[in-house]
């Protein structure tokens, strides 16, 4: 009985957690959003280095490199499963709420030109972070209406 | 500007056909091939994308960056009139913070 009792209990409470983790669709479809901001940051990152490495100009030369630019055929790639994550985020999520969160990308793509490309920070930039930061932190808050 | 006005206008019908797609979603391949409102979708954003790269092309970026922020005012008309979503106090909150802070933070570049 103790024995049986000291083995379920834990596993109901997992099972609990597991629950309101998984099962609330309206947080994982903010949490598959958040991702999707991630992924479109590194893309555009990605993209941008690859677009400065062409050689040559003009529409033709672009649309080749997208395939042999390895950059740009990764960060192109990774626009897709964005719009895959996008689309499962939405099957479940409400576009009122969901939309607005993908501003989070210019949150991401700041600090990563940041880091990579030595853009340097200044008042605007860091005001504009905070603000769009602290939006998203309402939504994700927000009570389902 | 009117390309990137346009472009915003394009982007956000592109995410209305998403969510449309979205709320039928089944996953087969005959019923995700069938799904023409996440193709319309994905087009739209693609097409809003072009739009928005010509826009960029031929005018102020500091005037242009901030117009991308009426999507979100486009975005949350579809969401009332085709998906009847609620509004609270704590999403107009949300959203004109991050309205405010796209426009700032694209002050900026």
């Amino acid at each position: 009985m103790s024995a049986s009792a000291t083995f379920s209990s834990p596993t109901s409470e997992n099972v609990g957690l597991i629950r309101s983790l998984v099962v609330d669709k309206r947080r994982r479809s903010f949490v598959l959003v958040v991702l999707c901001t991630l992924v479109g940051a590194a893309a555009q990152i990605l993209i941008k280095q690859g677009a400065t490495s062409i050689a040559q100009p003009g529409f033709v030369a672009a649309v080749v490199a997208m395939f042999t630019n390895l950059p740009l055929f990764i960060g192109y790639c990774m626009y897709g499963f964005n719009a895959v994550l996008m689309i499962l985020a939405l099957r479940d999520g409400e576009l009122s709420m969901l939309y607005p969160i993908i501003a989070l990308t210019y949150v991401w793509v700041t600090f990563l030109s940041l880091w990579i490309f030595h853009e340097p920070m200044n008042f605007f930039k860091s005001i504009g972070i905070t603000l769009i930061i602290c939006g998203v932190g309402i939504l994700g808050r927000g009570k389902k209406a | 500007m009117l390309l990137v006005i346009f472009a915003s206008f394009i982007g956000s019908c592109g995410m209305a056909f998403l969510k449309a797609g979205a709320n039928r979603l089944a996953f087969n391949v005959p019923a995700l091939v069938r799904n023409w409102r996440l193709t319309a979708g994905v087009g739209l954003y693609v097409i809003s994308s072009a739009f928005f790269v010509m826009g960029l092309k031929r005018g102020e970026l500091s005037i242009l960056y901030p117009l991308v922020s009426l999507g979100y005012i486009w975005a949350l008309l579809w969401s009332r009139i085709f998906f009847g979503e609620l509004m609270t106090k704590a999403k107009y909150a949300g959203f004109a913070l991050i309205i405010a802070g796209v426009v700032v933070l694209n002050l900026g570049r």
